[in-house]
């Protein structure tokens, strides 16, 4: 049945070459774990993606129950960890996976400097794995202070205190990101818009231009 | 003239003053897409920097405390003040802690740690310094700078009236 599902749709819009396009690739021997068991170090590349997805995933259902608002952030979050079923689960995939995703990421990035896969013609690819670095690291700060709970305020007040000592412009970024003067009703629906929309969105761009890349480049060569 | 270089000429596109039809066009076409696309993120940054525009509040004065209570002990009190964040109002209590120095005049310190904005708390016991459980930073009595922040605590500006005790705006510390 899917077959013919299948075959119906590719008939009237010739699906088959998009995804051979995408898919269809053989894996060199020397990042096949298989053929040397130490090109396991190529897998942390697609780790971290797997765990990014997790979060975004786990970061929507949270949603269905988080509410942005300094009275009641913490107590959703308190109901949806001990009273919503599988509660427990869902916060703890998005909350282990935040540091997960940071530890892959350092992995992959480890791998790439010591296979020299940052070199001619691949410079541009570790100029944007930098920029998605940045907005991982945003997304752990601007999310750790939304259970609103002490460590997320004084967490937050520090991150905001370092960036307010950049040079001259510190007040300003710091005022901006603060939205105010305190940390406060207006930090938090900033900081969760900037969590929720503003960073994912640069960051499914930047794995986009990530992946149209590779796909362009091709992996990097034995060593 | 040969007769190569009058083809040319025949050929060469009338050199005018003017700008090209191609020009103009993309002049135009630019012109109305960066009005456009102005007029669309315009207001959302607006929206954005806001909170930095708006106007900030003075603090005012607030009774806090008997002259006669205030000791060369360093003692923690606690007063409302009305604060008004976006839509949210309340009166959040603020701390300060208040003591007669070496010299007998009455001062009050701000407990937010010059370092990275943790609360600083007196330590009753030796070594009786202030102490902030977030990376440690240590002040004296006076608020001095012994370890970790790089500035000594803010101070807020005292008047004495009529036996009491009244705190005002806060300003950097003037004893350290
Ligand atoms: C890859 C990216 C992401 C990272 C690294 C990340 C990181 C974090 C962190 C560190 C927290 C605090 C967790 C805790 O206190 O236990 C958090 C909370 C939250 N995040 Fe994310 N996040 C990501 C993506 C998303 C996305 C895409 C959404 C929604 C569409 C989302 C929605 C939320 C919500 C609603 C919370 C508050 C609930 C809670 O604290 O458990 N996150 N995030
Ligand atoms: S904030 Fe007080 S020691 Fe860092």
């Amino acid at each position: 049945m899917f077959k013919s599902m299948y075959n119906w749709i590719d008939e009237r819009l010739d699906i088959t070459p998009m995804w051979r396009d995408i898919a269809d690739h053989e894996v060199p021997e020397h990042v096949n774990p298989a053929h040397h068991f130490s090109a396991f170090v190529y897998c942390f590349g697609g780790l971290t993606f797997f765990i990014t997805v997790i979060q975004i995933l786990s970061g929507m259902f949270l949603t269905m129950y988080y509410v942005p608002d300094i009275i009641n952030a913490y107590y959703s979050v308190d109901y949806l960890q001990h009273q919503v079923a599988f509660g427990a689960i869902v916060r703890g995939m998005h909350h282990w996976g935040a540091s997960l995703v940071i530890v892959m990421m350092f992995l992959h990035t480890l791998r790439v400097f010591f296979t020299g896969s940052y070199k001619a013609p691949r410079e541009m690819n570790w100029i944007v794995g930098m920029l998605i670095f940045f907005v991982m690291l945003g997304l752990g700060f601007t999310g750790y202070l939304l259970p609103w709970d002490n460590k997320a305020y004084y967490a937050t007040k520090v991150g905001l205190e370092i960036a307010g000592s950049v040079p001259y412009l510190g007040d300003y970024i710091k005022e901006l990101m603060n939205g105010g003067t305190i940390v406060g009703a207006q930090t938090l629906t900033r900081f969760f818009a900037i969590h929720v929309f503003f960073l994912p969105g640069a960051l499914l761009a930047l794995l986009a231009g990530h992946f149209i890349m590779i796909r362009k480049q091709g992996i990097s060569g034995p060593l | 003239m040969d007769h190569n270089k009058q083809q040319d000429t025949a050929h060469a596109p009338a050199q005018r003053k003017e700008m090209t039809r191609r020009q103009f066009l993309s002049y135009t076409l630019g012109g109305a897409g960066a009005f456009m696309a102005g007029g669309a993120i315009l207001p959302m940054i607006r929206f954005a920097v806001d909170p930095i525009l708006q106007k900030k509040e003075k603090g005012n004065f607030v009774k806090v405390i008997e002259e006669s209570k205030v000791t060369s002990e360093p003692t923690e009190v606690k007063f409302k003040v009305h604060q008004v964040d976006g839509w949210y109002e309340s009166d959040p209590k603020l701390s300060a802690w208040i003591a007669k120095g070496d010299d007998g005049k009455i001062f009050a310190l701000s407990p937010v740690c010059k370092h990275l904005g943790c609360t600083v708390s007196w330590a009753a016991e030796s070594p009786t310094e202030y102490h902030c459980p977030c990376h440690g930073a240590r002040y004296t009595k006076d608020g001095k700078t012994l370890a970790v922040a790089p500035k000594s605590l803010d101070e807020y500006e005292v008047k004495l009236d009529n036996g009491w005790v009244y705190l005002g705006p806060i300003e950097p510390n003037t004893r350290a």
